[in-house]
């Protein structure tokens, strides 16, 4: 199994967070779940308690800020343009697959 | 059920988001255009089994990935980076914000990421070990959710959860490599 291994110190993640109760989080733990919160992948109450932590917490704001502009970069540096004859080979391809099919 | 005569007009428009996921996988043009059409032809043949109405850009995805491992990955070995294990959290930002972080809006950190280029960008991605890129590739450039990806490439939840993270730390660390080595960011000796 591959785990997270980057904190082994007993943190916030040992004692299971009740589902509704909305905690305080401090920096580490704000910066811990990062990817979740803006991969908008955490529960209501998760989220806000990122939220409220951020609204206290300039330079959690600034390193949110910045993996949010860098994976935007990310994204859009990563295209390519498909060769026009890529789409006729496929095209082709998928016409005498057709043709085959009704023989 | 799904009709094979609607095929190509469901499908055909997500050609560029998949012939971009082939070039990252197969990191070769003539591979990427082989793995694409194969993929397309497996889909056509397959396309009676996909369920009408559910998610077609994810199935494709999903027979795209599997033939890429099947077929492609060992074709041609290139070296990937070793120390996915190892990167922290805010890699690259600790890096280029120094401990100060430099006050409020656009700061100048969010600057000299906008500076890197396509190339710099996809080669990072390219470096990555193979089941890292994946889950990288299909989250950050593509758009899925977890749920989605452990479904594409068939690992649980967790797995798909730990080398996402893990995967971007290991792809800042690259990135920021390459932005030092040609002098877009400062490198300090000490890693700080």
């Amino acid at each position: 199994m591959e785990q997270d291994g980057s904190n082994s110190e007993p943190g916030p993640d040992v004692q299971v967070p009740k589902p509704d109760v909305i905690s305080f989080l401090d920096c580490d733990e704000t910066i811990e779940r990062l990817y979740f919160y803006l991969d908008g992948e955490l529960t209501e109450t998760r989220r806000i308690e990122i939220q409220r932590h951020l609204d206290l917490c300039g330079p959690c704001v600034q390193a949110f800020g910045f993996e949010t502009e860098l994976r935007k970069v990310i994204a859009n540096r990563c295209k390519d343009h498909v060769p026009d004859s890529l789409i006729n080979r496929v095209a082709a391809a998928l016409h005498d697959e057709a043709r085959r099919q009704a023989n | 059920m799904a009709d094979q005569k609607d095929f190509s007009d469901l499908a055909m428009v997500h050609m560029p988001a998949l012939y971009t996921a082939a070039l990252r996988l197969t990191r070769n043009p003539s591979d990427a255009e082989d793995l694409v059409q194969e993929t397309y032809l497996k889909a056509y043949r397959a396309f009676g089994s996909f369920e009408a109405g559910t998610n077609l850009r994810a199935w494709l995805y999903k027979i795209l990935t599997n033939t890429f491992i099947n077929s492609y990955r060992s074709a041609k070995r290139r070296p990937e980076i070793a120390d996915v294990e190892d990167v922290e959290d805010l890699y690259m930002y600790r890096r280029l914000s120094g401990d100060q972080p430099t006050g409020l809006g656009r700061s100048a950190e969010d600057e000299v990421v906008d500076r890197f280029t396509d190339t710099e960008v996809k080669q990072a991605i390219e470096a990555l070990p193979e089941a890292f890129r994946i889950a990288v590739l299909l989250a950050d450039v593509e758009g899925f959710s977890y749920k989605e990806i452990a479904d594409i490439t068939e690992v649980p939840i967790g797995t798909v959860m730990s080398r996402i993270h893990r995967g971007r730390k290991a792809l800042q660390k690259a990135l920021f490599e390459f932005g030092a080595a040609r002098g877009l960011v400062g490198v300090t000796d000490d890693g700080r």
